[in-house]
């Protein structure tokens, strides 16, 4: 049982590679159906996102077992082997382990704490059990890491503030408002990441949607894509007397809204707060506003610095994560130990069995006039002998003792069990599977 | 009720404000709310300990039971003046941060501005008819026990005065749309009026009020 992962991330290739190794829509079945014929590869995961593509596996032979992940890939994608191993790093053990702990919490993405990762290693395992190119092992590695991700996402804070200028401003807006659902939101003019974080509000619930531009048809168009209100740009002033959530971006080369029109607004507001996100460049309205009671006014730099602290945070999280990682790697070599003992004690028992059924056909063979119940009895009493005898080296050997190994050796050797290297019959899977619910 | 002399006022107040914040902390789930009003019940408890606990045989004359329902209405109403000074203050430091731009520490903690506006708008819409209630049987009592509705004694003065504060922050968020931070501030002072009433007239202007 070696643990092995084979891959490559954006920080070791270019996208001109990872599109090349991605594998999007059948190409993923094809890969499963050939890895399938691998005898090297055990048991197999793999997964492909934009910023990465692994194969998780269990093989006999670690570097044979990369070897042969690694001519896989050059092969089913058609590239260079040159070119991939420039790339590719391959992980085996402990080493193996902790990757896949640090993919999944994020630890290991482009933005530190992004939570699309485990949604994506989820599907890919769940697409594994699909095909059946898992087992125990994989299996059981899986669930620890998607438990480890949740554990590390509650007890740091990884992933609690906006990394993002349109996170920022919906995240403002909650600190800011109660529910957005019963506010009314306006975007003025257009731009890229004016209609992201108008994309973001809306999806978090803004009741209704304006929108305005200078040119009327402009409106009308991104109104139609928001499923909101065009509004002529001339009459902005008048809506903002009932709109709590403005972003601006109109390109203006000057202030379009003042200081005491704001005043007057706020007047027939009632004072009720107002929340503007100024994205323009240069600003299109009045840094004084921010004075006004019940005003916030944020421009892009403010957001940007509050990007960029909720990034550094991450970063002091990520040092309690990682350390969360050791702990759980511990954990879970901990439990693959337990398992060296397993093919020893299966067959240690099947060699019992074997022993007492053919020595109980021999004896019973000899002896006559015996009752139903007088075999019933033997059959019992053999039973019992062989098991009490089998209870104690099998106490042993799962115990957790330090020369674990050595015993396994003595045992294998005492009682003439033929243990093939590394080889797991069907029966020690069973074994396996036994023991693993015995440890939950 | 203990309430007969300052000693068991000072420490039957902070109990009111404690009942009231786990009512609000079961509706609400504000955890940061206690780390505001554990330091006004606090000090209220430590000023308590410092006044003598003999307690003094009431003077007759006030014996009744308007005694009970004035001080319960008072002590409710004060208590959720408490709260509304306490909300008061999280508002501003919410406000604060959200104005500076300086996003940490217990920025990420507070609750939203909206919801702590609201809240102190609700405590100060209890806390005034329980005063204007008080006010009024007070008074009831004060025309049974001597005689006369009204006796321009000073804790009546500075109660009326509370109440006036009171009236003016609901009058203005009414009909100006005085909420946010000059809510808060208001419901601030209004709470260091009730507090004045409370100790500062009993200790320096002396009057019937002063526990006999």
């Amino acid at each position: 049982m070696n643990i092995l992962v084979v891959g490559l991330n954006h920080k070791t290739a270019d996208i001109e590679v990872r599109e090349k190794i991605a594998f999007d829509g059948h190409k993923l079945s094809d890969a499963f159906s050939i890895m399938s014929t691998l005898s090297e590869i055990k048991e197999n995961i793999i997964l492909s996102t934009c910023n990465r593509v692994e194969v998780y596996a269990n093989v006999k032979d670690a570097d044979s077992g990369a070897e042969c992940i690694k001519k896989f890939l050059s092969d089913f994608h058609n590239i260079p082997r040159e070119t991939l191993d420039k790339s590719l790093y391959a992980y085996d053990g402990r080493n193996a382990i902790r990757h896949i702990y640090r993919v999944a919490s994020s630890l290991d993405s482009m933005v530190v704490g992004e939570p699309q990762i485990l949604g994506q290693l989820k599907d890919a395992f769940e697409f594994a059990l699909k095909r059946k190119s898992t087992g125990v092992f994989l299996n059981r590695l899986m669930k620890k890491t998607l438990s480890v991700a949740k554990r590390i996402r509650t007890e740091t804070k990884i992933a609690e503030s906006a990394v993002s200028i349109s996170f920022a401003a919906v995240e403002l807006a909650k600190k800011i408002f109660e529910d957005l659902h019963t506010k009314s939101f306006m975007l003025m003019g257009a731009g890229e990441m004016a209609e992201l974080a108008a994309g973001h509000l809306i999806n978090n619930g803004v009741k209704d949607v304006l929108v305005t531009n200078r040119t009327y048809e402009r409106a009308e168009e991104i109104a139609k894509e928001f499923n909101g209100k065009a509004v002529k740009f001339d009459e902005f002033l008048q809506e903002l007397v009932h709109t709590d959530i403005v972003i601006c971006s109109t390109g203006a080369p000057h202030y379009i809204l003042l200081k005491e029109q704001m005043h007057k607004i706020m007047k027939q507001r009632k004072n009720r707060p107002v929340f503007i996100i100024d994205i323009s460049v240069p600003r299109n309205i009045d840094p004084e506003i921010n004075n006004l009671d019940n005003v916030y006014l944020y421009n892009v730099d403010d957001l940007k610095g509050i990007v960029n602290t909720n990034i550094q945070e991450r970063s002091r999280e990520a040092e309690k994560a990682e350390k969360i990682v050791d702990e759980e790697i511990e954990a879970f070599l901990k439990w693959q130990k337990s398992l060296s003992a397993v093919p020893t004690i299966v067959a240690l028992r099947d060699k019992a069995e074997a022993i007492r059924k053919d020595e109980l056909e021999k004896t019973l063979h000899k002896l006559s006039g015996l009752g139903e119940k007088d075999v019933n009895a033997i059959e019992a009493l053999t039973n019992s002998i062989v098991n009490k005898l089998v209870h104690f080296p099998t106490t042993a050997l799962k115990s957790e003792a330090e020369d674990k190994d050595a015993m396994i050796d003595i045992v294998n050797r005492i009682f003439g069990l033929s243990m093939e290297a590394g080889g797991q019959s069907d029966k020690s899977e069973d074994a396996i599977k036994e023991k693993d619910n015995e440890l939950e | 009720m203990p309430v007969t002399n300052i000693h068991e006022a000072a420490s039957f107040f902070p109990w009111c404000i404690l009942i009231l914040f786990f009512l609000l902390e079961y509706r609400y789930k504000i955890g940061l709310l206690g780390s505001f009003i554990m330091p006004v019940v606090f000090v209220l408890m430590l000023s308590s300990s410092v006044f003598p606990r003999e307690i003094k045989e009431i003077n007759p004359l006030l014996k009744s039971y308007w005694l009970i329902i004035h001080t319960i209405l008072a002590f409710l109403g004060d208590a959720s003046f408490a709260m509304a000074f306490g909300i008061g203050i999280m508002y501003l430091l919410q406000e604060r941060y959200l104005k500076s731009k300086h996003l940490s520490g217990l920025f990420l903690r507070l609750p939203n501005l909206q919801v702590l506006d609201e809240l102190n708008y609700r405590l100060i819409s209890l806390g005034f008819p329980l005063l204007t209630l008080a006010i009024i049987t007070g008074a009831i009592w004060a025309s049974t026990a001597l005689g006369k509705y009204w006796r321009w004694d000073p804790k009546e003065v500075w109660s009326l005065v509370t109440w006036l504060i009171y009236a003016l922050v609901l009058h203005l968020r009414l009909t100006l749309g005085w909420r946010g931070r000059k809510a808060a501030v208001l419901s601030i002072i209004g709470f260091i009026l009730v507090i004045f009433t409370f100790f500062g007239v009993n200790l320096i202007l002396k009057g019937f009020h002063a526990f006999v």
